[in-house]
């Protein structure tokens, strides 16, 4: 009911969201790239981040199991990426292989990781995963010997770019008369990425899984009494998180052509959490809202700090990067003080917390 | 068996502070439920505050021990304001949000106090005074200092004050029945807020005293250290089934010896395939083989359905 609900109100405006929201999307790389080439990057961060908390997002905000070590899924897309499209073992797949594969790896390593805490529950769960983050980190850190396989510390270099025949998309180049650079072809990759997963999340939400992951999430003995096996909805859970998490790494590995584990932290997961629960956990538009935002702020005041310090003081009084940090701290706590379901959370959702609160 | 034995006392050093931070987490969210992700940088901030005032006071005529019992104090009373504070001015409004959302609040307000503290102490590791000076003892080819001597036994007697605390006095009834059941407690005319207010503060007041020790015994400080041993004390309040006080104390142990002997045997065990940096991996995957057994940890009982 709810659903068809939902539906029909969008139903009366359909075509000009669409047009406009294509014709911002379609601007967007051109109008940053005016600001030079680290502009796109940003909004293809974005992008990759919006793709990481709707992938984090079936795993905390539908089935309501909180994973703090997503971004190990992540890791291992990337790592697979690296391994299979650098001079490190010579070997140079192309991307439609090895991105299947980053993927399928990482659902299994969901499952693995899935399998043994399917009896707990909330924080217990969110520690195991979390420790499971810092022991797939931990071994990316030292598989350097005696065998090196993940080179430590340094990482992995010269990783492939994302080629499709003579086109690749690292250098500039002339497509329909029109000049796009490395980072404007792979916005206009991410963005279709992008594009499939929301598709997909839309797609799962009013589907026979997605209500019992729902149902999973509000109460799991009820789930199971009314005749959800919950052991595989949590399973495909984990699964189908963790695998768009290995796809989004292959395209960051590509893109980046450079992966350490630095880039696989703690922090890194938190983040991408925070990016569901602060946009609107379960709410997708909230959730993209979220990631655009988290990863736009820093960086706004990577480059806003400096001046800003300069004009109100006349000198750097405070070292800039710490500054920034401290401000998206803050972000965090006052966004949760004041909105303490989400930017942007579903209608649904800002129902049922009126009713439980007392 | 000297390494054995060696690994057997580093670890219980080690653990003696892992358990006394535990405590920190596992005594908030026992009360309202919440993973204070903020507790290590509060041991950070009880670190660096100690370190400021031994500092400062190193030149006066004092004795070592006075300088260093004063600087665990002011850093004992900062950071039980700074508890406090937190509780006050981040927590208690969220206290019926949505479960994530102070979650996150945690982590927004651990990012905001390491950036203050590296603002305030830089970014570079300080070298923490010694101010106990150090002995050394033999003990059946193992050796330890007097400092783990000291950790151990200070350590030892919080603990026993702690369990006084909670089982002998009002305040301790209080904070038992609130952990049960908020509402019949408040209808018993327990205050809440204050009860609250009073797990965040001497979970700080345990974890500045913590931080002290952490920093007599390394000998050097870092804006940063407040996460990973955050994670670790987590880790072991989980362990022994988190919003258990006994658990949390058992949980820090083992946690502690069971790094210190992993690190210990682990080039033994495979072949020198894998070193001691892999120091770190113990702690978890002990986590999950527990929790797969026991899923509510060592010593907790049954929690509830929440997700």
């Amino acid at each position: 009911m709810k659903g068809q609900f939902r539906r029909s109100v969008a139903g009366q405006r359909p075509w000009l969201g669409v047009l406009l929201l294509t014709a911002v999307l379609l601007l967007v790389p051109f109008v940053a790239g005016l600001g030079g080439q680290a502009w796109v990057r940003i909004a293809n961060f974005a992008i990759l981040y919006v793709f990481l908390a709707l992938g984090l997002n079936i795993v905390v905000g539908y089935a309501g199991l909180l994973d703090l070590g997503y971004v190990a899924f992540y890791a291992v897309g990337a790592y697979t990426y690296a391994l299979l499209a650098s001079p490190h073992f010579g070997i140079h797949l192309p991307f439609w292989v090895i991105l299947p594969l980053g993927a399928g790896l990482a659902c299994m390593f969901g499952v693995l990781l899935g399998a043994p805490t399917l009896k707990l529950r909330g924080d217990y769960l969110a520690i195991v995963t979390l420790g499971f983050g810092e022991i797939v980190r931990i071994f990316m850190n030292n598989l350097n010997a005696p065998v090196n396989i993940t080179n430590g510390a340094q990482g992995i270099t010269l990783i492939d770019p994302i080629r499709i025949g003579d086109f690749s998309f690292s250098q500039s180049g002339t497509i329909f008369g029109i000049t796009l650079s490395g980072p404007q072809k792979y916005y206009f990759l991410l963005v279709v990425l992008a594009l499939l997963v929301i598709v997909v999340n839309v797609r799962l939400q009013n589907s026979r899984i997605g209500r019992s992951w729902q149902a999973i999430r509000e109460d799991e003995v009820a789930a199971k009494a009314c005749g959800i096996n919950t052991r595989n909805i949590k399973l495909l859970a984990f699964a189908m998180g963790a695998s768009f998490g290995g796809i989004a790494g292959g395209v960051f590995a590509a893109m980046q052509g450079f992966v350490s584990p630095e880039s696989f932290s703690l922090m890194e997961s938190i983040t991408i959490l925070s990016m569901v629960v602060l946009g609107g956990m379960g709410h997708i538009p909230g959730v993209i809202l979220g990631a655009v935002l988290l990863t736009g702020l820093p960086e706004v005041l990577r480059y806003g700090i400096e001046p800003l310090q300069r004009a109100v003081f006349g000198r750097m009084i405070v070292d800039p990067e710490s500054l920034r940090m401290l401000v998206f701290g803050l972000a965090l706590v006052l966004v949760m003080r004041f909105r303490p379901a989400g930017l942007w959370p579903s209608s649904q959702r800002l129902r049922e917390l009126a009713e439980t609160a007392d | 068996m000297d390494t054995l034995l060696q690994q057997l006392i580093n670890g219980i050093t080690l653990g003696a502070v892992y358990a006394l931070v535990a405590l920190g987490y596992t005594m908030v969210y026992g009360i309202i439920g919440l993973i204070n992700f903020a507790h290590g940088e509060v041991v950070m901030i009880g670190t660096m505050v100690a370190f400021t005032v031994i500092v400062s006071l190193a030149g006066s005529a004092m004795a070592p021990l006075m300088i260093l019992g004063i600087g665990v104090a002011v850093s004992v009373v900062v950071c039980m304001v700074l508890g406090w504070a937190l509780e006050r001015v981040a927590y208690r409004p969220l206290r019926h949000a949505p479960r994530l959302t102070p979650l996150i609040t945690a982590i927004g307000m651990s990012i905001v106090l390491q950036n203050v503290a590296m603002i305030i102490w830089g970014r570079n590791y300080i070298t923490f005074p010694p101010m106990i000076g150090k002995h050394i003892y033999e003990f059946g080819g193992a050796s330890f200092t007097n400092v783990q001597i000291a950790i151990v036994t200070l350590a030892a007697l919080m603990m026993l004050g702690l369990i006084y605390l909670v089982h002998r006095t009002r305040i301790g009834m209080a904070m038992r029945a609130t952990a049960q059941n908020q509402h019949v407690a408040a209808l018993m005319g327990v205050d809440i807020d204050r009860v609250i207010a009073m797990a965040f503060i001497i979970g700080s007041a345990l974890g500045a005293v913590a931080g002290c020790m952490v920093g007599s015994y390394y000998e050097i400080a870092h804006y940063q250290m407040g996460f990973m041993l955050g994670l670790k004390a987590f880790t072991a309040a989980v362990l022994g089934g988190i919003g258990n006080l006994a658990g949390a104390m058992a949980g820090g142990l083992l946690l502690g010896v069971i790094e210190a002997l992993g690190a210990g045997y682990i080039g033994d065990l495979t072949g020198d395939f894998l070193g001691s940096h892999y120091q770190d991996i113990f702690a978890f995957i002990v986590l999950i083989i527990v929790l797969m057994f026991r899923p509510s940890g060592l010593f907790g009982e049954r929690t509830g359905d929440r997700a």
